[in-house]
């Protein structure tokens, strides 16, 4: 029996090695083995995005030009639906079951383990309808999102709209998951980084019926969404309001700038279109509409994009380089010509004030034949060739044919014909200022866009620089929160500036100036007219236009296509702007009900 | 004979202390299992944890009531204890009260209780006796005979039922034999059966191409045993019945192996044939099948070395894991208290084990030694298989942990298996030999 009692050893190794295996194994897969937590983590934790409120934009008085409305995405993990009523959720949402299996499929295609939307953007009403029965629906949540609702409905082209993401905007910023928003244009582009803020997370812990069971560690792994900036605009809301009603049944373009800052006051481009439309689930099919519907384009941006001739606004240029080059001064006289150019009728100028005044085409052919012709060389190709090189430099102080420091995406830069463009197309030495003289009147191949032109008549109100234009002046909220811009100088001697205003007074006070519409009682306001010649059908009308004309607090730039002689609408039009932005309200209301009713669309192209 | 003066004079402490160390481990375990914020109490009656509380203050009443009897009661009674059992177990057969496709509960009001829990019980009790009855040798084949018979006619009873899981619980008594000498080939043959058997099954999946032959990896398997047979006969040529016994060997084997199919399909149910797939890798499904040991993987894997913290565990209290309060509470010890609350729990049953054995051996009694080797045994098996279960080692059979799982009819027969162990052990110093 003896060695029997030694089988005790073997029975306590039995039990011994069976806990050893298990231990041994236990330290696999509780110690050495990770993918048991991240399995763990994936079924009972479930990390819910908070996404920020976006910024909201003001205009300079403080009042909302875009803010945010709640909106929910229904989030559904395929592998969490069990047993559900599909008649009734199909039912709830208000889909047929074909279209209910169509989008679980495609919720299966991305990931049986995660959420994917499977229906976007409901209403914050619709979704309190579907909320209270959600529970009855297992895999199946809310996920709070928030839209853009614009209140007043304007400023579409400064504002812009957002979008979801695309697959490129998430390869550039890893931020960015499929569905989230983004700024596509306008300031929601330009200012996506400041306006988006900071997305939270919320660790919530989920049973095996993906019931939420409470916040994981007390929140301890929260991570809480900072709102984004939101920003303070120099944009006056009444004013741009005012412009889109003046606008309407117009095509064209409204700038305005104070001088001293170079805040945009209002930026219209006309037709446009009710910002809200581009908002949610309806954006791309009213996108759709808008692109391919509508024929007068209502989302090109004309303030910014629309390259048009400037026309007579051209001579205020002329006029000041010319001054400054020297080669004429107030009292030059020049017959009115018309063998060069073509004019209008009236008396030959006896000085420059009255060359503004009246718009004298002749004159200014042969101004800017003074400075392209200055006899440096012999050879009269030559000449022109160094003649033009000086003058473009020196036009392109005026913020022309340079892109300028807007704070908006999509700027061009217009263009200001150089030696190179010409060389370009009629060959080197091949052109002289007989080829090129259409410039001297803005036409030809001067380009400017109207946010230049209103620019313009801001350099002229300052006498001699301008501030960068620029939409946003402040980031609510940030220390230093005045967000700075460049000063140019056109680096033209002040003094020919008051000559220059003393015209463009002038060109509205006086019985024989072209902008006798854009008068505004006991109110300076100095302005130049412009008609430019458009190939394509009726001349486009232009106006530029300051005031008042000491400490001028608005400049202005109207370009209404089509519209035939600057005078007619475009001048009107600035100084109804003007004159409800100094004043507050219009004293001439015949003027404006001829502005309001005015339909000028319909001028038929040239289809040539 | 020395007089004493109290009857807890001479328990053994040691293990009245692991047990409730494993008793109160396990109440925890099973609060932070089923605790939900609106039943923060430990104590609340609604919860399997409140019940709990209350089944082990009456395990604590058998507890105290059996250190009370006379320990001669046991082994006097022994037989009728185990003839009260078998009635038992023809009884449930009868009337018992179908749960989860086994008949084996009774069910009288509020009350249920497994008359397996008491067969095992009154097993262990009558082998002791048996076995130490004067005159009984064990290398008697009659005796080995009756012994297995003890064993097994309960154990057939059960598997009526049908409730494989504590039908196997029998098969740990064979340690019981072992220990009285049992030829310890019998656990060599048992390997060799079981090896064969997974062997068998894996086999069946596989199959290879030599020379455009179809290669089943049966064929391969007999083809190999022969091989191996042959090459056995060789080194053994000049051994006197060698060829008998290797010749017999092998076509026990082969015909053994070659059954091994229709043992499975035929006396496996489907959902018991699925487990054994699962666990051995020839099917993974870890939505169907495997679902249970998965998730109970998962649970554990992630508490980590020093795990998530009490209450903390998200894939036990949040049902994850199925039966987490009573077949698969490990789960919830791997996850809240990590590696080391596993390195405690299985050192508390590893160090009760041992003390039980190290303390039968010391036993003038042959009784209560064979009785103790019987306990030790019952709890091993329910150890052994139960954890194993849940780390993925074992096929899933549902026992109880014991003294841990979630029940008032396991914790107590575990105590009443346990105390009368204490109870004869305390009585070793009275006990003439």
């Amino acid at each position: 029996m003896n060695n029997l009692e030694n089988r005790k050893i073997f029975v306590i190794t039995l039990f011994a090695v069976v806990a050893l295996i298990f231990l041994g194994r236990l330290f696999v897969i509780q110690v050495l083995d990770d993918s048991y937590s991240s399995s763990a983590d994936n079924q009972a934790l479930r990390f819910v995005t908070q996404y920020p409120s976006r910024g909201i934009v003001y205009d300079r008085h403080g009042k909302i030009l875009v803010q945010n409305q709640a909106a929910f995405d229904l989030m559904v993990v395929p592998r969490q639906i069990a047993g559900i009523d599909t008649d009734a959720f199909c039912l709830l949402l208000d889909i047929d079951t074909v279209e209910f299996n169509r989008r679980l499929d495609k919720a299966k295609e991305y990931s049986n383990y995660r959420a994917s939307v499977f229906q976007k953007q409901l209403t914050a009403d619709e979704y309190a309808k579907i909320a209270e029965r959600l529970y009855r629906f297992s895999g199946f949540y809310g996920q709070k999102r928030s839209l853009r609702i614009y209140p007043d409905s304007v400023a579409a082209h400064v504002l812009g709209y957002i979008g979801e993401v695309s697959g490129k905007d998430m390869e550039e910023d890893s931020v960015y998951k499929s569905g989230d928003f983004i700024g596509i244009s306008g300031l929601e582009r330009q200012y996506e980084k400041v306006l988006r803020g900071d997305r939270g997370r919320e660790v919530l812990m989920v049973d095996v019926h993906n019931t939420v069971q409470g916040r994981y560690k007390e929140g301890e792994l929260d991570i809480p969404a900072h709102a984004g900036t939101n920003l303070i605009t120099g944009l006056d809301l009444d004013l741009q309001h005012y412009g889109e009603r003046l606008m309407q049944n117009k095509k064209g373009s409204i700038v305005a700038i104070e001088p001293g800052t170079g805040e945009v006051l209002c930026l219209i481009s006309s037709p446009t279109y009710d910002p809200n439309l581009l908002v949610g689930v309806k954006r791309a099919s009213n996108y759709q509409l808008l692109v391919e519907n509508d024929s007068l384009d209502p989302l090109f941006n004309r303030a910014l994009m629309a390259k048009y001739p400037p026309g007579s606004i051209f001579k205020i240029v002329q006029a000041l380089v010319a001054l400054d080059e020297g080669v004429i001064n107030e009292s030059t006289a020049i017959a009115c010509n018309k063998a060069l150019v073509g004019c209008h009728n009236h008396p030959s100028a006896q000085n420059l004030r009255e060359a503004i005044q009246m718009s004298c085409n002749p004159y200014f052919h042969q101004v800017f034949k003074r400075m392209v012709n200055r006899g440096t060389s012999s050879n009269y190709f030559e000449d022109s060739s160094i003649g033009l090189d000086a003058w473009e430099k020196r036009v392109k102080k005026f913020g022309l044919g340079n892109r300028l420091g807007l704070d908006l995406p999509s700027l061009k830069s217009g263009s200001i014909p150089d030696v190179a463009l010409y060389d370009g197309i009629y060959g080197a030495r091949r052109w002289a200022f007989s080829t090129i003289y259409s410039v001297s009147i803005g036409q030809g191949e001067v380009e400017v866009i109207p946010i230049q032109m209103a620019n313009l008549a801001a350099i002229i109100a300052n006498r001699g620089y301008y501030v960068d234009p620029h939409i946003v002046k402040e980031l609510d909220g940030q220390r230093d929160s005045s967000l700075h811009y460049a000063t140019h100088s056109t680096e033209i001697d002040a003094s020919f500036f008051e000559l220059i205003i003393d015209a463009m007074q002038r060109v509205v006070d006086l019985p024989g100036g072209t902008a006798r519409r854009a008068r505004i009682d006991s109110l300076a306001v100095c302005g130049k007219t412009g008609t430019a010649e458009n190939p394509h059908g009726e001349d486009h009308s232009v106006f530029i236009a300051f005031a008042p004309r000491d400490n001028p607090q608005i400049a202005i730039a109207v370009y209404v296509e089509n519209a035939g002689f600057g005078g007619t609408w475009a001048a009107p039009i600035a100084s109804l702007m003007i004159e409800r932005y100094i004043r507050g309200s219009i004293g001439d209301s015949l003027k404006e009900a001829r502005v309001m009713e005015a339909n000028l669309l319909n001028v038929i192209k040239d289809e040539d | 004979m020395r007089t004493r003066r109290s009857i807890f004079e001479d328990i053994d402490w040691v293990m009245v202390v692991t047990y409730a160390a494993l008793v109160l481990f396990g109440w925890i375990s099973i609060y932070a299992a089923t605790y939900d914020e609106t039943h923060p109490s430990i104590f609340d009656l609604a919860k399997n944890h409140g019940k709990q509380a209350l089944w082990i203050g009456l395990a604590s009443i058998i507890a105290i009531t059996i250190l009370f009897f006379d320990h001669r009661f046991f082994e006097t009674f022994a037989y009728l204890i185990y003839a009260g059992a078998i009635l038992l177990l023809l009884g449930v057969l009868l009337f018992g009260m179908e749960i989860k496709g086994a008949q084996s509960w009774f069910v009288i009001g509020s009350i249920s209780f497994q008359p397996s829990e008491i067969a095992k019980f009154g097993t262990a009790l009558a082998l002791a006796k048996y076995l130490s009855s004067d005159g009984k040798r064990f290398d008697q084949f009659k005796t080995k005979l009756y012994a297995l018979g003890i064993i097994f006619f309960p154990a057939a009873l059960i598997m009526l039922q049908p409730d494989v899981g504590s039908t196997l619980v029998f098969a740990a008594l064979l340690i019981v034999l072992y220990r009285q000498g049992l030829s310890g080939w019998i656990f060599g043959l048992g390997f060799i059966a079981a090896s064969l058997f997974i062997i068998a099954l894996f086999l069946k999946q596989y199959q290879w191409t030599f020379f455009e032959q179809v290669v089943q990896g049966k064929m391969a398997f007999i083809v190999g045993l022969t091989l191996l047979a042959g090459f056995i006969l060789y080194f053994l040529r000049k051994r006197k019945g060698s060829r008998l016994a290797v010749g017999g060997g092998y076509v026990v084997s082969l015909g053994y192996f070659l059954s091994v199919d229709w043992l499975f399909d035929k006396l496996l149910q489907p959902h018991h044939q699925n487990r054994i797939n699962e666990l051995l890798g020839i099917v993974s499904d870890p939505l169907g099948a495997g679902y249970n040991v998965h998730q109970s993987k998962i649970a554990i894997g992630s508490g980590g070395f020093s795990g998530k913290g009490f209450l903390q565990g998200t894939q036990t209290k949040f049902h994850f894991v199925p039966e987490q309060s009573t077949d698969f509470i490990f789960c919830t010890v791997g996850e809240e208290w990590g590696f080391i609350g596993s390195f405690i729990v299985i050192s508390l049953f590893l160090f009760l084990l041992g003390r039980i054995i190290w303390n039968a051996e010391n036993q003038r009694s042959s009784f209560t030694r064979i009785y103790g080797y019987s306990v030790a045994s019952i709890l091993f098996i329910h150890f052994a298989i139960n954890i194993g279960m849940a780390i993925g080692l074992a096929p899933v059979i549902g026992i109880p942990l014991p003294f841990f799982s979630y029940g008032g009819s396991s914790l107590w027969s575990f105590t009443l298996l346990l105390f009368t162990y204490i109870k004869l052990d305390s009585e070793r110093k009275y006990v003439l030999r």
